[in-house]
């Protein structure tokens, strides 16, 4: 038994390895997914590009402009001299934000003059709804900040309440904490769903299947060793992602390493039993990966948290997520890299994907029985 | 000319023949309309906030509650104790703390430096880089208040956002969907159904058959350049009837933006065709070379300035990048075909280089 399906498994390999290509791009994939989503994935909004108008030029007026000169946050590209110059930066997107000083501000403040003559106004263009919400955020912050100067001036104390905050889990907070380990999860799923969607049908579209069928292979032999495979690969994929996340992208491994393996073995039975299941219900290759790309890779990616935050998401749809695979994954790894938590607290995860996992295997498998 | 339009034709037919494809093709705009209009954002509101309040004084309270009325924090718990707190963070229950020493109002009252700590979960930096901006805002802004200082004249900041008053994501999110969608009808389908002639050796016949590479070529591009087209105008109605999306600028200038991305899309369904001689590898390299840089790297959902310098360079290449700048200067500014003259040039730039690429590889052979 255990001869036939090594016979079946290296059959399967021989077949990898005649598409250099294929093989190529199961290697360039990971590669390029994790330089992308280590590096590009930020969310977090840098160099903003400002335009400033100055209407009042005064020591007090560029004060202020200096404190968005001096962020990280801000870049300002341009300064006008009215109010109406700054459309055609927002209309190009050559800026995001105009600061509008208006004349008199410095005098208005030491007058205590009514609070519309000592308003700045920041115009921003919403087209980049988060972007610009967080940068509405920060200069609003920069602004609190340049009050509290103020008044520390006047009354000669510091400011009355001194905000320490302290992050937790990701004190640099490098997005690339968060998203490299989310890619192992995202990988294993595209890679071995993916390739074991198509094992089954590539035969039966060359018409092979026949001939596996009467040779004395039983079922549970010819799944085992057309998915085997495949979870090699996922797990050459995971070693690859984990090395280099943590040495070249240095992103902390706080937990253990067994934790992740054996959640990593619960993940596969889900994702390659989902290819043997879209394996089933689809007669040519094409089909096979329209269908798990887009009827189940793309929808679990996005509604998964790989990204987008869940708890964003309207009720509905997060009831909707607790039956993607994906991310139970996520928790598991996220939660061994970041907080070097273990079974005691990520238990939930495990079982809900070792049940997902046994669920679909036992479809596929009933399935492929009726068809075969 | 009969020539195109017989390709054209077989093509259709091949198209309405496979029912599993034309349903991912109808399948894919409605669930990504719905997915970007309905369930995702990045609209950072209600963070599930945990107080521990060693002080229980009015100032205390009304620093907890200048939280919660900033709608970004949700209360959802008071703790007593550290251990109750790291349970609730290590649990997920709670993504922020607010701790409140013994002596805040004493010290407040006293006019000295009262200190407060909050804590972050950080494990989603992008969340936590968002809500600790928000955290320094409230902060700032309840030092002046609960100080002594709270009867002065201090600087007002009265901010109005242009083009999307109320910074629904849903209507920049939109004109990115068309992106993707156009990525997908035309650069994936243009390059599986020359990819499956090869590949079913039906190649050969094409090739024997009086009809020249020109008309090989429009004859398989045309049916997917109208279908996309077609799709990308009911994405847009769709949006503006379920959204609220705005169209301020003209319906001619849209399509003519529209179409310039699809025949660069399109030049590129070919060149990965011309690379690939199974439709399995047809798929990877098209998500590879087409789909991963218009989600990662067009400004469609990660900001470009953000980048590191060599990765802003590389997003010039994009052609999603210019589209998303044309096509959100006509639906949400308003703006007509001379005011975006660059990006659109960038978009006929892209078209002819991978059209001429392609074609160069399609010669050779």
């Amino acid at each position: 038994m255990r001869g036939r399906i090594a016979t079946l498994m290296w059959k399967e390999f021989l077949e990898l390895r005649q598409t250099p290509r294929l093989l190529a791009l199961i290697l360039v994939a990971p590669l390029l997914q994790l330089t992308l989503l280590g590096y590009a994935a930020t969310t977090d909004v840098k160099h903003v590009p400002v335009v400033v108008v100055d209407g009042d030029r005064t020591a007090r007026s560029r004060q202020l402009i200096e404190r968005f000169r001096a962020s990280p946050h801000f870049e300002v590209v341009a300064e006008e001299s009215a109010p109406g110059g700054v459309d055609r930066y927002l209309e190009t997107g050559r800026a995001w934000l105009a600061v509008i000083v208006p004349p008199g501000l410095e005098a208005a403040l030491e007058r205590g003059e009514p609070a519309n003559r000592r308003e700045v106004q920041i115009l921003a263009d919403g087209t980049d709804a988060n972007s610009s919400g967080v940068a509405l955020a920060y200069a609003s912050g920069l602004i609190g900040e340049f009050n509290a100067g103020i008044a520390a001036e006047r009354g000669g104390r510091a400011p009355a309440i001194d905000g320490r905050v302290r992050v937790w889990f990701n004190p640099q907070l490098e997005s690339k904490d968060f998203m490299v380990p989310g890619v192992l999860a995202l990988l294993l799923l595209v890679i071995t769903a993916n390739l074991s969607s198509m094992a089954i049908v590539r035969e039966r579209e060359l018409g092979t299947l026949e001939q596996l069928n009467v040779t004395p292979l039983g079922r549970w032999e010819l799944i085992l060793g057309k998915l085997l495979p495949y979870a090699l690969v996922g797990f050459i994929d995971v070693v690859l992602v984990v090395a280099l996340a943590v040495y070249w992208f240095e992103v902390p491994f706080r937990g253990d390493l067994f934790t992740l393996l054996v959640g990593g073995i619960a993940y596969l039975l889900c994702t390659l039993g989902l290819g043997l299941f879209v394996s089933t219900v689809s007669s040519t290759q094409q089909q096979a990966m329209m269908t798990a790309t887009f009827f189940f890779l793309v929808p679990m990616v996005y509604l998964s948290g790989f990204i987008f935050p869940i708890e964003n998401m309207p009720r509905m749809i997060q009831w909707l997520t607790t039956l993607i695979p994906l991310r139970y994954f996520l928790v598991i790894v996220r939660g061994v890299f970041l907080k070097g938590v273990g079974f005691e607290v990520l238990w939930p995860q495990f079982a809900a994907l070792t049940t997902w996992g046994v669920v679909v295997l036992g479809l596929a498998a009933m399935r492929s029985r009726k068809r075969a | 000319m009969t020539n195109v339009w017989a390709v054209a034709l077989k093509e259709l037919r091949q198209i309405r023949r496979d029912r599993r494809t034309l349903l991912i093709l109808l399948f894919i705009p409605g669930f990504f309309l719905f997915l970007y209009g309905y369930a995702l954002n990045f609209d950072i509101r209600h963070v599930p906030l945990a107080v521990q309040d060693r002080d229980q004084s009015p100032e205390s309270r009304a620093l907890a509650a200048s939280f919660v009325q900033s709608t970004y924090f949700d209360l959802v718990a008071a703790v007593t104790t550290d251990a109750e707190a790291v349970a609730l963070m290590d649990r997920d229950d709670i993504r922020a703390l607010l701790v409140v020493p013994e002596d805040f109002s004493r010290r407040l009252k006293r006019g000295e430096a009262a200190e407060v700590q909050v804590i972050l979960n950080g494990d989603n930096a992008n969340t936590a880089t968002t809500v600790m901006g928000y955290v320094n805002a409230i902060l700032a802004d309840a030092s002046v208040r609960l100080g002594p200082t709270s009867s002065q004249a201090l600087v007002g900041a009265a901010p109005r956002i242009w083009y999307n008053p109320e910074l629904r994501s849903t209507l920049f999110l939109v004109p990115g969907l068309i992106a993707y969608i156009a990525t997908i009808t035309a650069v994936v389908s243009t390059a599986l159904s020359i990819v499956r002639e090869k590949e079913l050796g039906t190649m050969e016949q094409v090739r024997m058959a009086p009809i020249s590479t020109t008309a090989f070529v429009l004859g398989k591009t045309l049916p997917y350049l109208i279908l996309s087209q077609a799709s990308a105008m009911i994405v847009i109605v769709a949006a503006m009837l379920l959204f609220g999306l705005p169209m301020r600028g003209d319906w001619f200038s849209l399509s003519v933006v529209v179409a310039l991305f699809l025949v660069g899309a399109l030049g590129t369904g070919l060149l990965v065709s011309t690379m690939s001689d199974t439709q399995q590898i047809a798929l990877q390299t098209a998500l590879l070379i087409a789909f991963l840089p218009t989600f990662m790297l067009s400004g469609f959902i990660f900001p470009i300035a953000s980048m590191p310098a060599p990765l802003q360079y590389i997003t010039a290449i994009v052609p999603a990048r210019y589209f998303l700048i044309a096509l959100r200067g006509v639906v949400l500014k308003g703006l007509d075909l001379g005011a975006l003259w660059q990006p659109l040039l960038a978009l006929v730039a892209f078209a002819v280089a991978v059209l001429g690429l392609s074609a160069v590889r399609l010669a050779r052979r």
